[in-house]
C-alpha cells in the first residue's frame, strides 16, 4: 500500500466531506420528526402540510447532497 | 490510482461505481460532442415518447368510465393542477402546463433510468442544470413583467427592522442566485447517489460469504430509489411552484 501524500489527503478529505451527509440526516430527520409530532397533535391539519414537509426535507437534503458531492469531486475529479 | 485499477483488472473487488454515468455514443465510438447521439440522448427520447404514449394515444378515446391508461394519465395530470394551485395560487394556474412537462419529464426519466442497464440523463447536471436554469429564467422574468421594480421587493423584506434589512437583502440576493445550483444538484445529485449506492453494493456480491446479504441490500436501495424517483420529482415541481409563487407575489 504505497502512495503520495497528495492521494491520501483526497480521501481523507472525502471520508470528512461524508460526515456531512450524515449532518443532513440529522436535518432531515430533524423535518420529519417535528412533523409527526405535529400531525399526531392535530391530524386534521396534516394532510395540507404534506407539501411544506418536502420542501422542508428537500431543502436539508440538499446540503447533504453537497457534501456528497464534494467528496466524489475529491475522489475523482480533483 | 492507477494501481487500483490494474489490481481490478486482475479480478480483484472492482470499484467504478460512477462507470453507469459514462456517456457513450450510440453510433461508433468517437468522441462525444453536443450533437452526438448518445445513450443520454436515447434514454430522453423513450421517456418522451413514454409520456406521449400514455397522454396522447391513452386519452384519445375519452370516456365517463376511463381505461387504464386514461385514469393514470388523469390522476397525473389531476394531482399536478393541485399541486400548482395549492402552492403557486389561482394565478399559477396560468403556468400548470410548463410544471406538468416538467414533472413528467423528470417523473419519466428517474423511472425509466431505474431499470437495469439502462441509463439515467436526470444523474447528469448538465441536464438538470438546463431545466434549473429555464426555472430560474422563466420565473425571474415573469416577476419582472408581473410586478415591476416592485419584484425587487423580494429581497427588501419589509417586515423586518430597517438595521437588519441590508444584510437580509445581502442573504436574499445570494440565497435567490444559488437556487438554480441547489435545483439543480438537488435532483442529480439524489439519482447518482442512488445509482452509485446500488453500484458499490453490486461490487459487493462479487464476494460469496456477503453476497445474499448485499443481494438484499440491492432489493431494498432499490425500493428505496423507486420512492426516490418519485419524490424528486415532485421536489423539483414543487420548488418550481414555490419559486413561482414568489415571483407573482414577491411581497412575502
Amino acid at each position: 500500500m504505497e502512495g503520495n501524500i497528495a492521494d491520501m489527503g483526497q480521501l481523507i478529505g472525502a471520508g470528512l466531506a461524508a460526515i456531512g451527509s450524515g449532518v443532513a440526516a440529522i436535518g432531515v430527520g430533524n423535518v420529519a420528526g417535528n412533523y409527526l409530532a405535529g400531525a399526531l397533535r392535530n391530524p386534521s391539519a396534516a394532510a395540507s402540510q404534506t407539501a411544506t414537509l418536502f420542501i422542508g426535507i428537500a431543502f436539508a437534503e440538499a446540503l447533504g447532497i453537497f457534501a456528497f458531492l464534494v467528496s466524489l469531486l475529491l475522489m475523482f475529479a480533483v | 490510482m492507477e494501481e487500483e485499477a490494474a489490481q481490478a483488472a486482475e479480478g480483484g473487488l472492482s470499484f467504478e461505481p460512477l462507470e453507469v454515468f459514462n456517456l457513450r455514443p450510440l453510433f461508433g465510438h468517437g468522441e462525444v460532442h453536443w450533437y452526438t447521439i448518445t445513450n443520454a440522448t436515447l434514454w430522453m427520447a423513450i421517456a418522451v415518447l413514454a409520456i406521449f404514449a400514455l397522454f396522447v394515444i391513452g386519452t384519445a378515446r375519452r370516456s365517463v368510465v376511463p381505461s387504464r391508461s386514461q385514469s393514470i394519465a388523469e390522476l397525473i395530470h389531476d394531482f399536478t393542477y393541485k399541486m400548482v394551485e395549492d402552492v403557486a395560487g389561482h394565478e399559477g394556474v396560468k403556468y400548470f402546463p410548463y410544471i406538468l412537462t416538467l414533472f413528467l419529464f423528470i417523473l419519466f426519466v428517474n423511472v425509466l433510468g431505474l431499470i437495469p442497464t439502462s441509463f439515467a440523463p436526470t444523474s447528469h447536471v448538465a441536464v438538470t442544470a438546463v431545466m434549473a436554469l429555464a426555472v430560474f429564467i422563466t420565473v425571474t422574468v415573469i416577476g419582472f413583467v408581473k410586478n415591476g421594480a416592485a419584484f425587487l421587493g423580494l429581497f427588501w423584506v419589509k417586515e423586518s427592522p430597517l438595521i437588519l434589512r441590508p444584510i437580509i437583502a445581502v442573504i436574499e440576493v445570494i440565497s435567490y442566485f444559488v437556487r438554480p445550483v441547489s435545483h439543480s444538484i438537488r435532483l442529480a445529485g439524489n439519482v447518482m447517489a442512488g445509482h452509485a449506492v446500488m453500484q458499490v453494493f453490486a461490487a459487493f456480491a462479487a464476494i460469496a460469504l456477503i453476497a445474499p446479504l448485499s443481494i438484499l441490500a440491492i432489493a431494498a436501495i432499490y425500493g428505496l430509489e423507486v420512492l426516490v424517483a418519485a419524490i424528486q420529482a415532485y421536489v423539483f415541481t414543487i420548488l418550481t411552484c414555490v419559486y413561482l409563487k414568489d415571483a407573482l407575489h414577491p411581497g412575502h
